[in-house]
């Protein structure tokens, strides 16, 4: 992404570009968006809209979540690599967290922790050998690195006191279930891609 | 469709997935087996009045602003038998057994806490 100051070069650009560029509002800064912007742009909206459905479902326990954007996550780390699916992922937690209004607060560094060690930890689990590991070991690696960082924002940060140990079993089968499920579901959608190619 | 699921798990996959139930496994057993408590440590108005083993069966009398909270330690267990705060939260919190467990009567600034031969980490202190 490149950001452009044109304040002065408006009406020239507009007749080196022809009629969209007349028709665009004059603007001061323009924003120049690759064809890959766009794509980040679209999978992060896809990831929010699983978000806000997400967090319809009523759970039996805070912080208890299949983390559906995480599919989309997935996918992407398997169609255009760490970066994108880095890109992913931290907006789909930032725009989220405008959407949902809790921008700042202890749930987006929750949210935030979670996504950062589980981007650290697919980091190095998209090296494990394609033969034998598919999207279901990376997506259960991330559930786990993803409770860890909240788990470890919560302790050093939020409440510190070892009773919160006793919450740990219940996150961690949470996480093997719903990575299972996750990395199936993502694991679908890859092979679909890969066998209409 | 459950065929076609399994499709997708690799050699890899079940290992991974072997290895977290084992994880999730050993963490329950790890973290939910709770040590048995070795003593009651009970405080009164922040600080602490007695540290008693829970070996001994007995009663003890702790003095607060609103009156005496009668403690009471019977088969390695311990309760806040009577106490005057209005609500009667820690009375009716019960037996307290395993390390970490601890009973707090806000009113009468009185508390008992359990620990092991381990000390973990000490909430009230913090």
């Amino acid at each position: 992404m490149r950001i452009e100051d044109c304040s002065e070069g408006v009406t020239e650009r507009g007749a080196d570009e022809g009629v969209n560029s007349r028709l665009a509002p004059r603007a001061s800064i323009l924003l120049h968006t690759t064809a890959e912007d766009h794509h980040v742009a679209r999978m992060a909206a896809v990831a929010l809209g699983l978000t806000v459905l997400e967090a319809a479902i009523p759970s039996p326990l805070p912080g208890v979540k299949p983390g559906l954007a995480n599919i989309v996550t997935l996918i992407v780390l398997a169609r255009y690599g760490w970066r994108t699916a880095a890109w992913v992922s931290l907006l789909r937690v930032l725009a989220g967290s405008l959407l949902f209004g809790n921008f700042l607060t202890p749930g987006f560094f929750l949210s935030l922790s979670g996504a950062l060690l589980s981007l650290l930890v697919l980091a190095f689990a998209q090296y494990l050998p394609r033969r034998w590991f598919g999207p279901v070991s990376q997506s259960i690696f991330a559930a786990f690195a993803h409770i860890a960082g909240q788990m470890a924002v919560v302790y050093w940060w939020l409440i510190p006191h070892a009773g919160i140990a006793y919450l740990i079993p219940i996150f961690a089968a949470a996480a093997l279930v719903f990575g299972t499920v996750n990395g199936l579901i993502a694991a679908r959608f890859i092979n679909n891609a890969v066998n209409s190619d | 469709m459950q065929t076609v699921m399994l499709r997708y798990l690799k050699v890899g996959d079940w290992l991974t997935l072997v290895l977290g139930a084992v994880c999730v496994v050993l963490l329950t057993f790890k973290l939910w087996s709770g040590e048995l408590a070795d003593q009651a440590i009970i405080r009164s108005g922040g600080k602490i009045f007695q540290t008693v083993p829970l070996s001994r069966n007995q009663n003890i009398e702790v003095p607060g602003p609103l009156g005496i909270s009668l403690i009471a330690i019977l088969n390695r267990k311990a309760r806040i038998a009577s106490d005057p705060s209005p609500r009667q939260y820690c009375v009716r919190q019960g037996w307290l057994q395993q390390a970490g467990e601890i009973a707090l009567c806000l009113p009468n600034q009185v508390s008992v806490e359990l620990v092991g031969s381990r000390k973990r980490y000490d909430s009230l202190n913090y």
